[in-house]
């Protein structure tokens, strides 16, 4: 029988691997057996509390706990909804007042501030993981909701950046989540010798690479303590110290280490496979690495989070020279990635950019409570008007090569790629412009130097924009440059003249 | 250091530089930061630190980062 829930993963991998170590950190680590005991816990705690079919907020550190707080979330028949423990408050209060949930999941970190979050709430209640996991499992109830799930029921939210200013919840199903498992696995060769040395946080679809899979080949999961990865010396160190040999990392990640030099001084001893992706990585960077590993296969992927992580893979077989793209590549199997423009309809022949429309079981359920933001993204396949079937729409451009290699060209709006983030620039300016006294702003992106800039009027303090910014948007959405002017500069229409500003500021 | 000093305040204005001497162990500079702190100084000072001077004790503190910018410099 095909799978057709997520958590089928586990249950056919106890019997093999229930001792074996799934999910470590530093900290803590939980074998398969404890990962199903805890979110068993979990779960019965959910389902007594008469919670079903609705978004449970996990708001927790990175852990191997949170993993078995997601899994308690789906077999009490919800979906989890992991919330980055360090996003602001302002940003988090946005998140809930889209899902409207009744429970939060906290830790012992994130505890004053989820009690602080549902104080004056009546509807949601927080719960403490370390007491939920001491719930008595109840069997009989989870395998009742287990039997009465199908593979279109949601398993996670995850937000991410909305152009007005309010996060997109991408809402994802059992059946997208698992097409997407079997086809990275096939296509990277996971197996039950793999090591994930894992860098993607558990708040973005990123980390989907190594959740699944773990639990698909009883492999094994390290979650690598964020702070390593400003010191790519110690960062490699400890890859090795784990025994890491298989790493899905966001190119600027890959770029760190390599750009400083680091894979002279240490090499990844264990490293057998390489996927980036998320962004552009520079040839010179990748050339380090595949030089520094040798034995190890290197893949670039690339999808969006509306079609469940990864959609395409490009297997990366030889040196890149300066100044040339690494491709995409192709689509996964069962996944179609077709380009497409208005005027030219389908477009097949090289050299001719168009937008990455993705068809397939990988598309996800849209975005969460927003019918008029899915309804803008996710379309009726153009081809036809036979029956519904959506198309998702990327905003990506891209080019076939010679060799019918798909090549990413630019975006067809205001959104970025940085520091492996997906950020909307109109995210930051609806931020900037909530602060008193501010009249216009445009944030800019310098892909060169991987800069964020604003640029902002009237000249107000530089330290006080900072600190506004600081309390309404995420750590990555932060300018790296402030450019206070006396006025916007405007184009004929009354728009802010963008094209002038980048010139000015961001040098191209 | 005082053009040491005005690269970190860019990046944290309410920060006093010259006392603090936990910048890494309070988190108070990140990856983000440090990615930007590495970048500026190799351009303002016309060096490269090394990956193996890429360590949290010499990120510490605006005096141990001085320290290292000199000790490149010769």
């Amino acid at each position: 029988m095909p799978r057709t829930h997520v958590l089928d993963y586990l249950t056919e991998i106890l019997p093999q691997a229930a001792d074996k170590t799934a999910f470590a950190s530093p900290a803590e680590s939980l074998t398969f057996a404890a990962l199903e005991a805890q979110s068993n816990a979990v779960a019965s705690a959910l389902t007594a509390q008469g919670l079903y079919n609705e978004p449970v907020v996990v708001y927790m550190e990175k852990s191997p706990r949170t993993v078995a707080a997601f899994f308690g979330v789906i077999k009490a028949g919800c979906y989890y909804v992991p919330l980055d423990d360090e996003m602001p408050r302002v940003r988090i209060e946005l998140i809930l007042d889209t899902l409207q949930p009744r429970a939060v999941i906290y830790d012992t970190k994130s505890k004053s501030a989820a009690e602080s979050l549902i104080a004056g709430k009546d509807v949601i209640a927080a719960y403490d993981y370390a007491r939920l996991v001491q719930t008595a499992p109840d069997l009989p109830a989870l395998s009742a909701i287990r039997s009465r799930a199908i593979d279109t029921d949601p398993i996670y939210v995850v937000f991410t950046s909305g152009s007005t200013g309010k996060p997109k919840g991408v809402c994802a199903c059992h059946r997208s989540v698992i097409d997407y498992v079997e086809n990275l696995s096939d296509a990277l060769g996971f197996d039950s010798e793999t090591v994930f040395g894992n860098q993607a946080p558990l708040y973005v679809d990123a980390c989907l690479k190594e959740l699944y899979p773990t639990l698909k080949f009883g492999a094994a999961t390290h979650f690598i303590p964020k702070g390593l990865f400003s010191f790519p010396v110690r960062l490699i160190e400890h890859l090795n110290a784990v025994k890491a040999n298989t790493i899905c990392w966001v190119a600027s990640a890959l770029t760190m280490t390599a750009g400083c030099g680091a894979l002279g001084s240490v090499q990844p001893e264990y490293l057998r496979t390489v996927a980036f992706g998320s962004e552009v990585f520079l040839p010179k960077h990748l050339n380090a690495w595949r030089a520094a590993c040798p034995k190890a296969k290197f893949y670039n992927l690339y999808g969006p989070t509306e079609a469940t992580g990864m959609s395409c893979v490009y297997p990366v077989t030889r040196d890149f020279s300066e100044g040339e793209v690494i491709p995409i590549g192709k689509p996964f199997p069962n996944t179609e990635v077709f380009l497409y423009t208005k005027e030219a309809g389908l477009i097949t022949a090289p050299d001719t950019p168009g937008e990455m429309l993705i068809r397939g079981t990988c598309l996800t359920m849209g975005y969460y409570a927003d019918p008029e933001r899915t309804a803008a993204a996710f379309i009726q396949n153009p081809f036809h008007d036979r029956y519904p079937e959506w198309v998702y729409c990327t905003g990506d451009l891209a080019k076939y090569d010679a060799d019918g290699n798909l090549i990413f060209l630019s975006r067809k709006d205001y959104q970025i790629k940085h520091m492996g983030h997906r950020i909307e620039l109109g995210e930051i300016e609806s931020a900037a412009l909530t602060m008193d006294g501010m009249t216009g702003c445009c944030a800019l992106f310098h892909p060169e130097s991987k800069k964020l800039l604003l640029a902002y009027a009237p000249e107000l303090d530089k330290a006080a924009v900072l600190t506004h910014l600081r309390g309404k948007l995420p750590r990555y959405m932060l300018p790296n440059g402030l450019f206070p002017i006396e006025a916007m500069p405007l184009t004929p229409n009354g728009k802010i003249d963008r094209v002038l500003l980048r010139q000015t500021y961001a040098g191209a | 250091m005082q053009e040491l000093i005005e690269i970190l305040q860019n990046l944290h204005p309410e920060v006093d530089f010259a006392a603090c001497d936990t910048l890494i162990d309070d988190g108070i500079l990140d990856s983000f930061d440090i990615v930007s702190v590495i970048n500026e100084i190799n351009d303002t000072f016309d060096v490269v630190i090394p990956a193996d001077r890429i360590v949290p004790e010499n990120f510490n503190s605006a005096a141990a980062l001085w320290e290292l910018i000199e000790d490149l410099e010769d």
